[in-house]
């Protein structure tokens, strides 16, 4: 059951998730409560930026500022200064020299501001990135395994690139632009109100006509995009679907209908992505030509005030409304494209928090794991390793700590499970391992076995019945001690970015190079690593993708023993690896199970027969128990199956 | 490579022509519309003619409209080119990798043909798209608004030219350091993602050693060095906007002056100056988007190349002139055969092969990992071309039929099959599209898979999932057989097909192999001797070389390997069957 799950979760997550930034006319997400979504986001810039923030927006309202004294001065300079100069004989200059010099003040400022902007973004966006990054990263790892086999792993990644990416396009981008448009607007408005309010109207009227048209044509754009999106997903499926298997396509010869079919899913999604990239296409167009054709109908309104001389509105204030509505329509579109790709980003926002809302890990534990050693009869803690095991009891209520050795006995009473409340995995399951005993669970795919295994180290938490551990209950334990007391080497071996050296520490981080060399040695791992180019300082990449099947295995063994842990819990590979190599790591697991209580998911009969239990797992129960000799005695359904074996062996 | 995808433009040609056809069509627009603005504040309001506000007003509006008719046009030829351009590269590609053999795709992996079915097309589309109404409009508007200043006013007019030049040579210097440092920082960005990846689908590990304290402390390491090297080359980039406007605000004073100066002198009016100021925006807002369409070009430029690589991958098979239709029996022969998977690079995988099965043998194959089992059937269907020898099937050469043939009447169930998503008849039918559903059932009982499919819900309806993830591996790989029976074919290959399927089942299908198609000859490779045993003859593969070919009996005593590998299978090593049984 858990294998199959996290089988599963290893594909790419969903698909259909936008990428890259915002693009006109694209559907915008729904967000719920995206107020709420900022005010996160903008908490974790003002936490650290709060000082750099309010200077950004000082810069913002600078450099708009000089932007608009630019424009007003193309007015008084031709109203005020060269006008009055025409038909001079000996034009004076100097006024508007002095003009020109205070507006080059103000433009130096404006760059200034600008450039000052700049440089803080960089600091603020990286700066916040770099924090939600570590901090989605931290809470991750809290994160119980229950949270890994739920969620598909490319959906997790996804929060790790796409998501974090959007919000730095939001942060860096988005942000200060929707500032800059939005005091830009409010600016001009102002400046537009002073020169005429009938105009002002008239020209705001034009702009919720150019608005409205365009929401008519993203909303096209809009509906048309959602269909592409679905095309191409069905398009991507067949073809994952087809290439993947195109081999298998060749030996039945089934290219035409497999043409076919791609044809037909080809074509619908080249005229899906025609129509959502015409109508995008044509939102520009539209824009461009209302800001014209407001210009137009301002001049004929403003001519006639002007002309009638209506409420003292002057030739001169015409000329510099007409470049103020000129100048409006732009930070209005701008606007409205940021408002699109900020609310795409606060739905990757949304994703992220999503994560961090998640419930870590928790642990009430307070018995500790230590190294020991015995004088005189009493258990003494030591810092270093010295082989030996305690638990540690810290006794609240009389302040004193006692001291138990650690034996590695473990037993399950009347343990009952599952990973959904309405789907019980494993019933009533007893079981008692003595120290140092090995103990085999078999039975079929799904029978319970890997779950057993996931309840010993509190990967899942049993719902019913108790787990001991010397005499413990587990619960009572410290996670992180009871996990260190447990060695796993799992079915598939995962390995890190790293040396080969590294990837054997991993288990036991203070060990010293002999240590590992030793351990390698005792994995039957020593031969092959020496071999490597670098020995044991090869890089491996790609979760050990240098490797074949079986080496991977050696150093997980290897890594298990470097950590020296009293309890095993082993998952035998069933992958066909060629018999010498599975000899070779066969050998490794029986030494580092010797001296161990060592739980196996068994799938060899050397392993199995070896052992001082086998527990027979079906559909979550145990239905045999016992060794080798007693099992077949009992011809049941042990006997049952092994003898089916031996019987096709010699058949 | 241009040609390879200009080719594929196709019926999009006209389009693709008209598009920057409108794009400059509405540029002109454009360009015309800040000298009737002029002309209304000069004439007009400055006039006092509400005469003529109106008439220019007018044929701005009219001049508004076209534009905005060619802009639409424009627009819409554009997505036709572009989506449609899209499709044809996905047909020309989809359609070649049909002509494949498996080296081609050995050479591509699949991973690799499905990023270019899908992301690399995206970003031509988008690239195409890009170049067909900017790449015409922005030079355009860069050389019209160049234009009519100098028409308007030469001297003022050489100003812009002077500022284009500078701003053309910074921001090209500017771009190419910016875009490698940002090349670096995005390698490293990707290194992160990848070790997030890793602690991901590695978490049961970082969890058992309780790492995590270590891992966020690495990750924090990390994540600080991306940091620094982002802000390093933002840093860079921060100067790039306050420089354009520095150069725009110049602009805009020194036209100033000097154009007060040329009015009072009277040579330039005040609707001009007007005019000029529009048309310094429009220039150097073109030079930033011609910069823009740079790097989206060279952006996409990968994408195109890894396209082409596909269209112009040529097939490493082809059919011959006369090919024989008919597989006469199910004899193989192979003569002197030597096999490499890149001729001419390296050892070759199969060395000096020669063996002849009668028609009707049923084969083992057996051998360690790299043996070079799969490779030495995969010559029998054609799947690869021998490299030196001959390879005789029905007593004549595998080159020599036609290759659809050969394959209907050598049936392969290879080593990672798949089942496709759809019906399991659907899936069977691949084997025989005709086939009834009593054919299907026959099959399936051969292949011992009528047990399982018929406890489903819905039998033989039961829908397969993509991957056919819904059914255990031991039922996939039954129903693969089963489906490679339907051909009825004259040779039967099965590569360690029963893998997952549990030995008591494995026996009861070699049985049934043994008695409904005596006259097939069959190939068996297996991990275990259980499987073989029983073949009439069994082929022992060492390093690429057939190692000894006998039965079981002789094998035991003859071959070495043979025995090793038979006696850590009864013995210690043998693998227990309780995870298969079902």
């Amino acid at each position: 059951m858990a294998e199959n799950r996290q089988e599963q979760t290893y594909r790419a997550g969903r698909n259909d998730r936008p990428r890259g930034p915002a693009m006109r006319g694209m559907p915008r997400p729904k967000v719920q409560e995206p107020g709420k979504l900022f005010r996160r986001i903008m908490s974790y810039v003002m936490k650290y930026y709060r000082i750099q923030m309010a200077a950004v927006l000082i810069c913002i309202v600078l450099s708009v500022l000089a932007n608009v004294q630019g424009t007003m001065f193309t007015r008084t300079l031709i109203d005020d200064y060269i006008t009055p100069m025409i038909g001079q004989a000996d034009p004076d200059y100097g006024p508007l020299q002095a003009a020109m010099l205070r507006v080059v003040c103000f433009y130096a400022i404006g760059i200034a501001a600008a450039y000052t902007q700049a440089r803080l973004m960089v600091v603020i966006n990286q700066g916040t990135l770099r924090r939600i990054r570590e901090e989605i990263f931290e809470h991750m790892e809290k994160l119980p395994i229950r949270y890994f086999d739920t969620n598909a792993h490319g959906d997790i990644m996804s929060v790790f690139t796409n998501d974090v990416d959007t919000l730095r396009q939001m942060i860096s981008q988005s942000i200060p632009q929707f500032f800059n448009s939005a005091i830009t607007i409010v600016s001009i408005l102002a400046m537009m109100l002073t020169l005429s309010i009938p105009l002002t109207v008239v020209s705001l009227c034009m702009v919720a006509l150019m608005l409205f048209m365009t929401v008519q044509v993203t909303k096209r754009s809009g509906r048309n995009f959602v269909a592409q999106q679905r095309n191409l997903g069905k398009l991507n499926g067949f073809i994952e679907e087809t290439i993947t298997g195109e081999k298998v396509v060749k030996v039945f010869c089934h290219e035409k209908q497999s043409v076919e079919k791609f044809d037909e899913l080809n074509e619908a999604l080249y005229q899906s992505a025609f129509k959502a990239n015409a109508y995008a296409n044509i939102i520009g167009p539209v824009n461009a030509q209302m800001g014209n054709a407001s210009y137009v109908v301002v001049a004929l309104v403003g001519g006639l005030l002007a002309l009638n001389k209506f409420a003292g509105f002057t030739v001169g204030a015409l000329a510099s409304f007409l470049t103020f509505n000129k100048n409006f329509s732009m930070p209005i579109n701008q606007i409205s494209m940021q408002f699109n790709s900020i609310i795409m980003a606060l739905a990757g926002a949304e994703r992220i928090f999503k994560l961090m809302d998640e419930q870590p890990e928790t642990d009430d534990g307070y018995v500790m794991l230590v190294n020991c050693e015995v004088k005189d009869g009493e258990i003494v803690e030591t810092k270093s390793h010295t082989g030996k095991w305690a638990w540690k009891h810290y006794h609240k209520a009389s302040d004193t700590v006692t001291y138990q050795p650690m034996e590695g006995d473990v037993t399950f009473v009347d343990v009952t499970f599952g990973y959904n409340p309405d789907k019980t995995v494993l019933h009533n399951i007893d079981l008692h391992a003595n120290p140092g005993e090995k103990i085999a669970l078999v039975g079929s795919t799904g029978a319970g076995k890997t779950t057993i295994t996931n309840l010993i180290n509190r990967f899942y938490d049993i719902s019913e019945g108790k787990i001991r551990y010397d005499n413990i209950n587990i619960q009572k334990i410290k996670k992180p001690d009871l996990r260190r007391s447990l060695g796993i080497v799992l079915q598939d071996t995962h390995l890190f970015t790293g040396t080969v050296m590294e990837n054997i520490r991993y288990g036991n981080l203070e060990a010293t190079d002999e240590e590992v060399i030793a351990a390698a040695r005792l994995a039957n791992a020593d031969g092959f690593i020496r071999r490597l180019p670098q020995g044991y300082d090869t890089m491996l990449k790609g979760d050990g993708a240098n490797l074949s099947q079986g080496q991977r295995q050696l150093l997980a063994i290897a890594r298990a023993a470097v950590a020296d842990p009293p309890v095993l819990i082993l998952d035998e590979a069933t992958s066909s690896i060629d018999t010498r190599t599975e000899k070779i790591v066969q050998e490794g697991m029986d030494k580092l199970m010797s001296g161990r209580t060592t739980f196996v998911i068994a799938h060899r009969l050397s392993t199995i027969r070896n052992s001082d239990q086998i527990l027979v797992l079906e559909n979550g129960r145990i239905v045999e128990r016992g060794n080798h000799e007693q099992l077949l005695a009992q011809k049941g359904r042990y006997y049952q199956l092994y003898t089916g074996k031996s019987d096709a062996l010699t058949a | 490579m241009l040609k390879t995808l200009t080719a594929q433009i196709g019926e999009f040609k006209l389009v693709s022509v008209l598009t920057p056809l409108m794009m400059i069509f509405e540029v002109i627009c454009e360009m015309v519309i800040p000298v009737l603005m002029g002309r209304i504040v000069d004439l007009g309001i400055n006039g006092g003619s509400m005469e003529y506000i109106v008439r220019t007003g007018l044929l701005m509006l009219v001049v508004a409209l076209m534009g905005l008719m060619f802009g639409i046009l424009g627009g819409v030829f554009a997505a036709r080119a572009s989506a449609g351009v899209a499709r044809n590269l996905r047909k020309a590609m989809h359609d070649n990798i049909q002509t494949f053999s498996f080296s081609n795709i050995d050479k591509f992996s699949t991973s690799s043909l499905v990023t270019r079915l899908t992301t690399d097309v995206t970003n031509v589309q988008n690239a195409y798209q890009m170049l067909l109404r900017m790449a015409m409009r922005s030079p355009m508007t860069l050389i019209i608004a160049m234009s009519m200043s100098f028409i308007i006013s030469p001297r003022l007019a050489s100003i812009y030219l002077g500022a284009v030049v500078i701003l053309a040579v910074i921001v090209m210097l500017l771009m190419g350091r910016v875009t490698k440092y940002f090349k670096k920082v995005f390698e490293r960005y990707d290194d992160l993602n990848s070790s997030v990846q890793e602690n991901v689908s590695a978490i049961r590990v970082v969890k058992a050693y309780v790492r995590e304290d270590y891992e966020v402390h690495k990750f924090n390491v990390a994540a600080g060095n991306i940091y620094k090297m982002f802000k390093k080359a933002e840093n860079n980039m921060a100067g790039i906007s306050p420089f354009m406007m520095t150069v725009v605000y110049s602009c805009i004073l020194l036209i100033s002056w000097f154009g007060a100066h040329f009015i009072v002198s009277g040579s330039l009016t005040t609707g001009q100056l007007m005019s000029l100021l529009t048309y310094c925006m429009n220039i150097l807002m073109s030079l930033m988007m011609l910069s823009m369409i740079f790097v989206m070009l060279t952006m996409s430029e990968a994408s195109a190349k890894r396209i082409a690589e596909v269209i112009q991958e040529k097939s490493s098979l082809t059919n011959p002139e006369e090919p024989i239709m008919e597989v006469p029996d199910g004899s193989i022969v192979f003569e002197d055969v030597d096999f490499s998977y890149r001729p001419g690079k390296g050892d070759p995988v199969l060395k000096d092969v020669t063996l002849s099965i009668r028609s009707g043998e049923s084969i083992g194959i057996i051998g360690g990992t790299g043996s070079a089992k799969s490779s030495l059937v995969n010559l029998v269907s054609r799947l690869y071309d021998v490299t030196q020898g001959r390879l005789l099937v029905g007593g004549h050469d595998v080159r020599e039929y036609d290759m659809e043939a050969l394959r209907n009447q050598v049936s392969v169930v290879l080593q990672n099959n798949v089942l496709f998503s759809g019906t399991i008849l659907d899936n069977l039918r691949w084997g025989d599209p005709e086939a009834t559903e009593e054919d299907c059932r026959r099959v399936c009982r051969m292949a011992c898979a009528d047990e399982f499919i018929e406890k489903m819900p819905d039998g033989y309806m039961t829908y397969i999932e993509q991957g056919g993830t819904n059914v255990s591996g031991g039922q996939k790989q039954r129903l693969c057989i089963a489906r490679a029976l339907l051909k009825k074919p004259r040779i039967l290959i099965l590569d360690d097909s029963t893998s997952a399927v549990d030995t008591a089942t494995d026996a009861k299908i070699r049985k049934a192999f043994a008695e409904e198609i005596p006259d097939t000859t069959k190939l068996i490779i297996a991990q275990r001797i259980a499987s073989v045993k029983d073949c009439d003859r069994i082929i022992v593969m060492d390093e690429g070389r057939v190692s000894a070919f006998d039965t079981h009996e002789n094998l035991l005593s003859s071959s070495e390997i043979y025995r090793e590998v038979y006696e850590s299978q009864v013995g210690a090593g043998a693998d227990a069957d309780f995870d298969k049984k079902q």
